[in-house]
């Protein structure tokens, strides 16, 4: 049998498989160059992954209740999902926003929605990670000052931003600014972070999304990493050397598929990515080699059909995912085909890793599958073959200019056609899809989560009752410092920490910077 | 309905804030497979763009997609905007993506013709516009 990655499989893989392959340098030890078999020494028998669902929907308050609900059940990390407007840098009261208010995710406009967001939650112990691009600089700003006013100093706030706005260009859309003007704001989030928020990562790069819009697994981890040396190559340009920011990076992967081949990518990139930070950028710092990733059970793996089955996919992902060793895990929720998970379908998302982490023997030992003939001869492979794909990027003039053209979008949505019309046809097989369906009979009978139309009205008026309250002249000063640095090329986290003091909105504040660096246009596409 | 041209035109459309285009460049290469003209609008388009690229391109069948769960409402005004355009008779409405069975009516009611929700046989969506626009 053929992998997605184009990599053939062998009924049996025996010593031969592995003549010539020197387990010293090509493993090494747990927590060791060039750290395949996991980037800490004890892995998960001294620390299980973080548990981190994607949570957040109507407004602030309405996410501060779910994260308190997930935190007493044993969840050690929160992820917050944003509204569409959020997303888009829109304020809740702008036109284009009606309808979308709090439907996806949590409406946020000004510092005052972390304030309550975070209300009562201990954010120098449970890390939080804000899925957010566009307007990520804001967001980050807005979390710091807030982690602030917790109590918690700078250099002390763990947590970790989405912040990776290549791969919205590629698949999901959550675009906004041009390229260089977005580009621009993520050096400024990691440089920022290098000097002022040292344990706070402000970057995920995120393989996942490119997945999920038609990359094979090698793509999803050879295409993570081109967009990552974009954003290092930015840093890099500023004067500062590899190993003051890289350990601020982090990944995000995703995991459905052949269960062979999810592990063997991650552990190829965990190689891969380390022996390019070395090799190709001088780093000496081990901390700067380390693959850290989110390993998130993809969506595109569910199905719409007998979704009840989602919770085992669930699970066998999660597992995917602890054998490849990943630092933090998120499930999409069997119910995630129709809308955004109930608490119900989040908790089984939870107890899911909790089982599998302290049931069943995951945290027993480091990295089981090192050493087999047949998971370290497609490891090598799969090394291969995102090189392959690094070199393609590469002799395309490197990611940015592929996303420009819009190359990489044309290429994964061919494949994602591609898949589809397997999946219609029963070449890639989905149980109660296209191989022993029983019809459509069932197939809407769970309890899905509602839209809250009163909070969405509730959010609006007390965005314009912020707007009545709050210091107008700050604000407004704080925006034009904000602007005229922008026109100078500054980094503009610092002006950003002050613009949300005066509770200046994330439309206001987004509205300078589409001055400044323009709005993006698609490339002609499909 | 009749068609306009040679051939079937359709504008797949992206409407609202949601950036999931998958499905539509998806459904966009399967409609061209079957020998229609598919034009294909982009992301975050406003209703007033599809009406008028509809307008321009002289479209049989307009196809939203919408993944984010504000379909009615997107729905309701792409409609809105037809009738005042008086376009309503000459195009064919269709809307796609992450649908709750309960809203399918409630998209016919505000006047969408054909509603595919997620897991759609390819087959469906191709036979019903060829049946509608004859």
């Amino acid at each position: 049998m053929k992998l997605e990655s184009g990599i053939e499989v062998k009924k049996v893989y025996d010593w031969h498989d592995l003549e010539g392959w020197n387990p010293e340098t090509e493993l090494g030890q747990p927590g060791e160059y060039p750290f395949t078999r996991g980037i800490h020494p004890g892995m998960y028998c001294e620390r299980v992954w973080t548990m981190r669902q994607y949570t957040g929907f109507g407004s602030p308050a309405d996410t501060n209740q779910r994260f308190k609900f997930l935190i007493d059940h044993g969840q050690t990390g929160l992820n917050v999902a944003f509204d569409l407007p959020t997303q888009q840098c829109l304020d809740s009261d702008d036109p284009m926003a009606e309808g979308e208010v709090g439907r996806v995710g949590m409406a946020v406009d000004s510092l005052r929605d972390f304030e309550v967001a975070f209300d009562g939650i201990p954010i120098d112990k449970v890390s939080v990670s804000l899925t957010i691009n566009a307007p990520a600089s804001i967001l980050i700003a807005m979390f710091l000052v807030a982690a602030e006013q917790n109590g918690t100093p700078f250099d002390k706030v763990p947590g970790t931003a989405q912040n990776d706005i290549l791969k919205e260009y590629i698949g999901r859309g959550a675009w906004v600014f041009d390229v260089p003007g977005a580009i621009k704001l993520i050096g400024d989030t990691i440089e920022f972070c290098a000097k002022v928020a040292p344990r706070y990562s402000p970057v995920s790069v995120c393989g996942y999304h490119v997945r999920e819009s038609g990359a094979t697994p090698a793509q999803e981890i050879a295409y993570g990493f081109a967009i990552a040396e974009e954003y290092v190559q930015n840093v890099l340009d500023r004067g500062l050397k590899v190993d003051d920011f890289a350990s601020g990076f982090s990944f995000n992967f995703n995991v459905y598929g052949n269960l062979w081949e999810q592990v063997a990518k991650f552990r190829a990139g965990r190689r891969l990515w380390a022996r390019l930070l070395k090799e190709k950028y001088g780093s000496k710092n081990p901390r700067s080699q380390w693959m850290r990733m989110i390993a998130g059970g993809g969506g595109s793996g569910l199905t719409w059909e007998e979704p009840e089955n989602n919770i085992v996919r669930g699970a066998y992902y999660a597992l995917a995912g602890a054998l490849g060793g990943a630092q933090t895990m998120a499930l999409c929720c069997y119910d995630e085909a129709y809308t955004i998970p109930t608490p119900k379908a989040q908790l089984i998302s939870l107890r899911t890793m909790q089982i599998l982490a302290e049931e069943i023997g995951l945290d027993n030992t480091v990295d089981p599958l090192a050493g087999s003939y047949f998971i370290e001869s497609l490891t090598n492979e799969m090394e291969q073959k995102i090189k392959e794909h690094m070199d393609e990027v590469e002799a395309w003039g490197g990611m940015t200019r592929a996303v420009k053209e819009g190359l990489i979008q044309e290429k994964v949505s061919q494949q994602a056609y591609e898949y589809e019309r397997r999946l219609r046809t029963g070449d890639e097989v989905k149980i109660g899809v296209n191989k022993y369906a029983t019809g459509a009979a069932e197939r809407q009978e769970i309890e899905l989560h509602p839209y809250d139309e009163e909070a969405v009205a509730s959010k609006v008026t007390e965005l314009q009752e912020l707007r009545r309250s709050r210091d107008s002249a700050a604000v407004q000063r704080e925006l034009t410092r904000l602007e005229t640095a922008a026109r100078a090329g500054e980094n503009l986290m610092p002006y950003l920490m002050d613009a949300v003091k005066t509770y200046a909105t994330v439309g206001e504040i987004s509205k300078v910077f589409l001055n400044v660096f323009g709005a993006y246009k698609e490339p002609a596409a499909v | 309905m009749r068609r306009h041209g040679e051939r079937i035109r359709v504008v797949v459309a992206k409407p609202g804030l949601d950036g999931h285009d998958k499905g539509a460049k998806i459904v966009a290469r399967l409609l061209r497979d079957a020998g229609m003209e598919v034009i294909y609008t982009g992301l975050h388009r406003s209703v007033e763009d599809i009406v008028s690229i509809a307008m321009q391109e002289d479209a049989d069948v307009i196809g939203l997609s919408v993944l984010s769960g504000a379909h009615v409402p997107l729905s309701k005004r792409l409609l809105q905007r037809l009738n005042e355009e008086n376009m309503r008779d000459d195009v064919l409405v269709l809307v796609g993506g992450v649908i709750p069975a309960e809203d399918v009516q409630k998209l016919k009611d505000v006047g969408v013709d054909g509603v595919f929700p997620v897991a759609t046989p390819f087959e469906d969506i191709v036979a019903f516009i060829q049946e509608k626009v004859a």
